[in-house]
């Protein structure tokens, strides 16, 4: 154990359910280089230094090891490119989702969330037991990105294999060949990549109402984006769309039954659902690390030297508790004050799907607390799912009574 | 011992945006007594950025702006009321309505107004207009709608450059007249001044540098142009006069205070000095009026004019007023402004003006996305971002840390040979309106500092 590296142990699913340990022990360190030359860095005022630093790359090909410079069919991302083109491709994809061009969007899918969510609550009725993740952190937020992108829900249960084969592809966790896995990622982003394309070409010839149709027809003074970047763009949209949520909704329901005075007050206290969403953005953000960072010259982080081109690790979920920047970090406070977590990251590459994702996750979670009974957690911890990277039980299973007379 | 800070009698003097987050403060901390907040605005405080930007774009009615509580007060409000002055020794603040409102500790947040036209019957004439309240902007805005053929914006700072965007996004024609040699040179030094030149000029404003005007006309009452320094003459219905601001200290003219045309000095904490430079300890000041010393900015006396530090320095007031000693914070806040117009997102963390030279770091002008980097002597003063305000944090955190100029190498979207050129700011000292201080007396109880007006 003791030979393991930190990012070892840190990625190794026997410690999935509880990393903060681990990180309290790399904050101690401060900024930790690993036997492969990768720097860890997890402490609150050095991680918010780097994501506002423009010398640090987020396009993997400029890190010196040999496997950085892959090829592939597919240009990358905007999440896993710079300034310029990062900033180019970002806007044209926030042109039809945000302000200042479309203000509105996120807010006219209220109504609509909470129809979603009434309706899977309502298939809750008459259950003892529920797993959270099947029943209804899962569909919620596939059921929304459909809806706001446009892809036939029908059809998400094949987009469901390929995102899951591109967030293993993510991890670098031991065992399984490193490889193997980055052909499989390929070959999912290409085939996803094509369906959405194909998607698109359609909505291009029949407009509807949603973000996709937008994307294909309304130009801004920069024109719109090639059918590659459309492909790479939709993928990254439909994939970041829900997976994130579904942990979001999950750890924070996880985390409500774990502190049963918090879920009482919550109760009570409906208009604290916003302030604890951002509690629970920073005490089990799904997003627990930025994997793919590199510095573009040496840098100086907290006193050590990180060189050009050596794989940096941002540990966002480890900077989120640390004692420096909060209050008894690991005490979760749903009315906690002075909270700029990480949990959509900061910066350029600040989370995209931020108003999306609280908007969903306080609709869902306040009527899962408006309908369930007694909820009890049946397995504490429940079974992780593997990434360590989008971290998240795989299910959470919930004993419970429908709370008799709330619904209707 | 912190018992007598909670209670008794405070009165803010101001009742806009630094005086409703002090208040809000001194109830958040703890402040249990008689609070009185004075307004002379018959409005309850109201958010002023909207007002030269969505208001007059017709987005948003002028009266929506107004500035959501954060929490309960408890006080008690005197709108629409002028203070008239301030009697430091009965510790009283004399209202225009002839009431005495007696005080234990006194926050100043009076704030600024707009810079009249000098020549006031030209003021008077029906079209001639300034924006800085409510109802300024609403008056303006109504005259927008009602389509006038030419406006004439005088003066292209901040507030004067977004009037001519709102007014461009109307499809109104628009004049610009600026003293300086281009547009935001007084804020931002001669890089951007350039940049926004040309973008205004592509946007299609008529802009002429170099300029003033120097009498309004007339006819019937009602304005029909101008005439400028160039011997030019400007046919237009409507004149917008944004030539800056100023503060409000003329009601504290024999108080003994520090308060003069250039604002009410203070120390870090907000501790109002009197004439002398002795602080008091029961008067405040915060936002727009208060001038105090930065240390990032060799001490200077700063008086800033930014929504952030209205709020920022509000609290800290807030916090020092109901606070023993030990547990006071000074006002350290790096200041930061932002603007928009022309379609562009302006975002400003340091003191621009404090500064020798400048590079673009990030960007470039082609783009119209840019990072504007200020030193001084050799050091990180200020940066400016054009649509990309979300790389500032960085630039902020070497403003703080004294970090050498020109920052170093190494930004994905630096240009290829950045290059230092002169910043090209004003010199402070011909901005000078205020009088001149001179010392009478020869005994030591006779000595005195008087405030000689200019002539």
């Amino acid at each position: 154990m003791s030979t393991e590296t930190l990012l070892e142990r840190i990625n190794a699913y026997e410690n999935r359910a509880d990393p903060y340990p681990l990180y309290a022990e790399l904050r101690e360190h401060g900024v930790a280089q690993q036997n492969d030359g990768s720097y860890l860095v997890g402490t609150y005022h050095e991680i918010a230094a780097l994501l506002h630093d423009p010398r640090i790359s987020s396009d993997v090909r400029h890190r010196s090891t040999p496997d950085a410079a892959r090829p592939d069919a597919l240009p990358p991302s905007f999440i896993a490119l710079d300034d310029p083109q990062h900033d180019r491709l970002r806007r044209l994809a926030m042109r039809p989702f945000g302000p200042p061009h479309s203000p509105g969007r996120v807010d006219a899918l209220h109504e609509d969330i909470v129809e979603i969510a009434r309706e899977l609550t309502d298939g809750l009725r008459d259950r003892d037991r529920i797993d959270l993740v099947d029943d209804f952190a899962y569909p919620l937020p596939v059921t929304v990105i459909c809806r706001l992108l446009g892809v036939p829900h029908e059809d998400m249960s094949e987009l469901r294999g390929w995102t899951n084969t591109i967030i293993a592809s993510l991890d670098h966790s031991p065992g399984d060949d490193p490889q193997e896995k980055q052909r499989a990622g390929m070959a999912a982003r290409m085939a996803m990549g094509a369906y959405l394309g194909d998607l698109a070409d359609r909505r291009r010839a029949n407009p509807a109402d949603d973000m996709i149709s937008a994307l294909v027809h309304d130009d801004g003074p920069e024109g719109r984006l090639d059918k590659p970047e459309l492909m790479t763009t939709l993928t990254l949209l439909t994939i970041a769309g829900h997976e994130t949520t579904v942990n979001l909704i999950t750890n924070g329901m996880l985390t409500l039954l774990r502190h049963p005075e918090a879920l009482e007050r919550l109760r009570r206290e409906p208009e604290l659902m916003p302030s604890a969403v951002e509690e629970l953005l920073r005490y089990e953000p799904p997003v627990q690390m930025l994997p793919q960072r590199t510095p573009l010259t040496d840098i100086e982080v907290g006193g050590v030297t990180i060189p050009q081109g050596a794989p940096l690790f941002l540990m966002l979920a480890s900077g989120n508790r640390d004692p420096l920047r909060f209050e008894d970090p690991d005490h979760f406070d749903p009315a906690r004050r002075d909270n700029r977590h990480f949990g959509f990251g900061s910066g350029v590459h600040s989370c995209f799907g931020a108003p999306l994702a609280r908007v969903e996750t306080q609709v869902a979670l306040a009527e899962l607390l408006r309908r369930l009974d007694g909820p009890r957690l049946v397995e504490d911890p429940p079974p992780y799912r593997h990434s360590p990277i989008l971290r998240g039980p795989r299910h959470l299973p919930i004993a419970t009574g429908v709370r008799a007379g709330a619904g209707a | 011992m912190s018992g007598e800070f909670k209670s008794g009698r405070i009165v803010i003097v101001g009742a806009s945006l630094a005086g409703l987050r002090a208040a809000e403060t001194l109830r958040e901390e703890g402040f249990t007594g008689e609070l009185t907040l004075v307004g002379d605005e018959p409005h309850p405080p109201y958010d002023r950025p909207p007002l030269s930007k969505q208001v007059l774009l017709g987005r948003v009615p002028a009266a929506d702006v107004g500035l959501p509580a954060r929490r309960p007060v408890d006080a008690r409000w005197k709108l629409g009321v002028r203070a008239s002055g301030l009697d430091p020794a009965a510790k009283e603040v004399l209202l225009a309505d002839g009431e005495r409102l007696p005080f234990d500790r006194l926050l100043i947040t009076t704030g600024t107004r707009a810079r009249p036209w000098p020549h006031p019957e030209e003021a008077r004439l029906d079209g001639v207009l300034t924006v800085r309240t409510v109802d300024d902007a609403s008056r303006l805005a109504e005259r927008l709608d009602a389509g006038p053929r030419r406006v004439l914006v005088i003066g292209a700072g901040f507030t004067g450059s977004e009037i001519a965007s709102a007014c461009r996004e109307r499809g109104l024609a628009v004049t610009v007249a600026e003293r300086g040699p281009a547009p935001l040179v007084g804020a931002l030094g001669g890089t951007l001044g350039s940049f926004a030149a040309r973008l205004q000029r592509a946007h299609g404003v008529d802009l002429r540098c170099g300029v003033t005007v120097t009498s309004l006309l007339g006819s019937n009452g009602r304005l029909t142009g101008a005439e400028l320094s160039d011997g030019s003459r400007i046919d237009a219905e409507v004149a917008v006069v944004a030539l800056g601001a100023v503060r409000n200290t003329e009601w504290l003219d024999g108080s003994g205070l520090a308060a003069g045309p250039r604002g009410v000095a203070c120390d870090a904490g907000c501790r109002a000095f009197n004439m002398y430079g002795i602080v008091t300890d029961d008067v405040f000041v915060a936002g727009d009026v208060a001038r105090f010393p930065h240390p990032l900015f060799d001490y200077q006396m700063l008086a800033l004019e930014h929504w952030g530090n209205a709020v920022e320095q509000a609290e800290v007031a807030a916090h020092n007023m109901v606070n023993p000693g030990p547990l006071r914070r000074p006002h350290l806040a790096v200041p930061a402004f932002w603007s928009s117009q022309f379609g562009l997102n302006i975002k400003s963390v340091g003191v621009p003006t404090f500064s020798d030279q400048v590079t673009i770091a990030q960007g470039s002008v082609e783009e119209r996305r840019l990072v504007v980097v200020y030193g001084y002597r050799g050091r990180i003063t200020a940066a400016v971002s054009v649509n990309r305000a979300k790389w500032l944090e960085h630039y902020l955190r070497l403003i703080e840390t004294a970090a050498p100029f020109p920052p170093e190498p190494g930004a994905a979207d630096r240009p290829a040979e950045p290059r230092v050129v002169a910043s090209d700011v004003p010199d402070p000292k011909v901005l000078s309106h205020g009088p001149t201080v001179a010392l009478t007396g020869h005994l030591p109880d006779r000595r005195l500092a008087v405030l000689r007006p200019m002539t």
